[in-house]
């Protein structure tokens, strides 16, 4: 399976607030991070938990500046996320 | 969230009692089967497995190379796997150093490499430490009596699809004179998990 998305990569979280199951976190919705690495292939649990049929797709730990995620915190949250949830930075975006 | 058996936890329990029952009645699996399997995996996930891991990666630089670019890989050099429960899962150790201080948490859940850490710590399952440890890590240390100088750069590892963590933590100062098994003693399941030091 082709990966979209390399190591350094910067990638902005989806804003949807979906009706059904996701591992999406609430707290990462809309915010831009980088990749940090390829996790291997796994079905999207938001299909699966909707017993809707659902493929292998990669998941990457994607890493977040705080501030990016809650305005301010010195720290880095990083957390594994679905292709799915991910799209391409828009370049604004992109330090 | 599963923070008792009320509720969707309490419908998914009877699912898999009824599930289990099928299993049975078909001939699939004995009677007890299921009950042995868990409590084989149990006695051997403990706290000891991952400190055992700490103090060979302290003493042996290859072998922390390896843990650290492939865990899963590096694991049976040492007996253990992350094969204890339905499929293999993949582990990833994040190492501490001087500048860098990693904690893990499951914000969605209480996902946990119990094969090396044995079952998790009520607080590690409680929505204060899982809402909290994301926003203000730093705070959170300290509540565990855990100040980190300010210049440490904090990483929290959401645990929030296929992966589980765990903490590789500084060698204290002073054990030089200490083999493996001294030093294994030394680190606690808190240490593995990123809330104390070591």
């Amino acid at each position: 399976m082709t990966e979209l998305f390399r190591p350094g990569d910067q990638v902005r979280a989806s804003r949807a607030d979906p009706p059904h199951h996701t591992r999406l976190p609430q707290y990462a919705r809309g915010a831009t991070g980088t990749i940090v690495e390829h996790q291997g292939c796994h079905p999207l649990p938001d299909r699966r938990a909707r017993h809707l049929p659902a493929g292998p797709e990669p998941v990457y730990a994607v890493r977040f500046a705080a501030r990016d995620l809650f305005g301010d915190g010195d720290h880095t949250v990083t957390l594994d996320l679905w292709e799915s949830y991910l799209c391409p930075a828009p370049a604004e975006e992109t330090r | 969230m599963s923070a008792g058996h009320a509720g969707p936890a309490a419908t998914l329990a009877a699912r898999v009692r009824r599930l289990e029952g099928l299993l049975e009645q078909r001939g699939l699996v004995d009677a007890g089967e299921l009950d042995r399997a868990l409590e084989a995996f149990l006695a051997r996930a403990s706290p000891a497995n991952g400190a055992r891991l700490a103090a060979r990666a302290w003493l042996d630089e290859g072998f922390r190379a390896r843990l650290l670019a492939d865990a899963n890989a590096a694991l049976p050099e040492l007996g253990l796997s992350m094969r204890g429960g339905m499929q293999e899962q993949r582990l990833k150790v994040v190492q501490n150093t001087e500048l860098q201080h990693n904690v893990i948490v499951c914000t969605l859940c209480s996902c946990y490499p119990l094969a090396l850490l044995g079952p998790s710590p009520t607080w590690y399952k409680s929505p204060a430490y899982r809402s909290r440890v994301v926003r203000d890590p730093r705070a959170v240390l300290r509540e565990f009596g855990f100040v980190l100088d300010p210049a440490v750069q904090i990483n929290v590892w959401d645990a929030s699809a296929e992966s589980r963590y765990m903490v590789l933590p500084r060698r204290p100062a002073g054990t030089e004179n200490l083999d493996e098994q001294a030093l294994a003693a030394l680190v606690t399941r808190n240490g593995l998990i990123g809330v104390a030091p070591v």
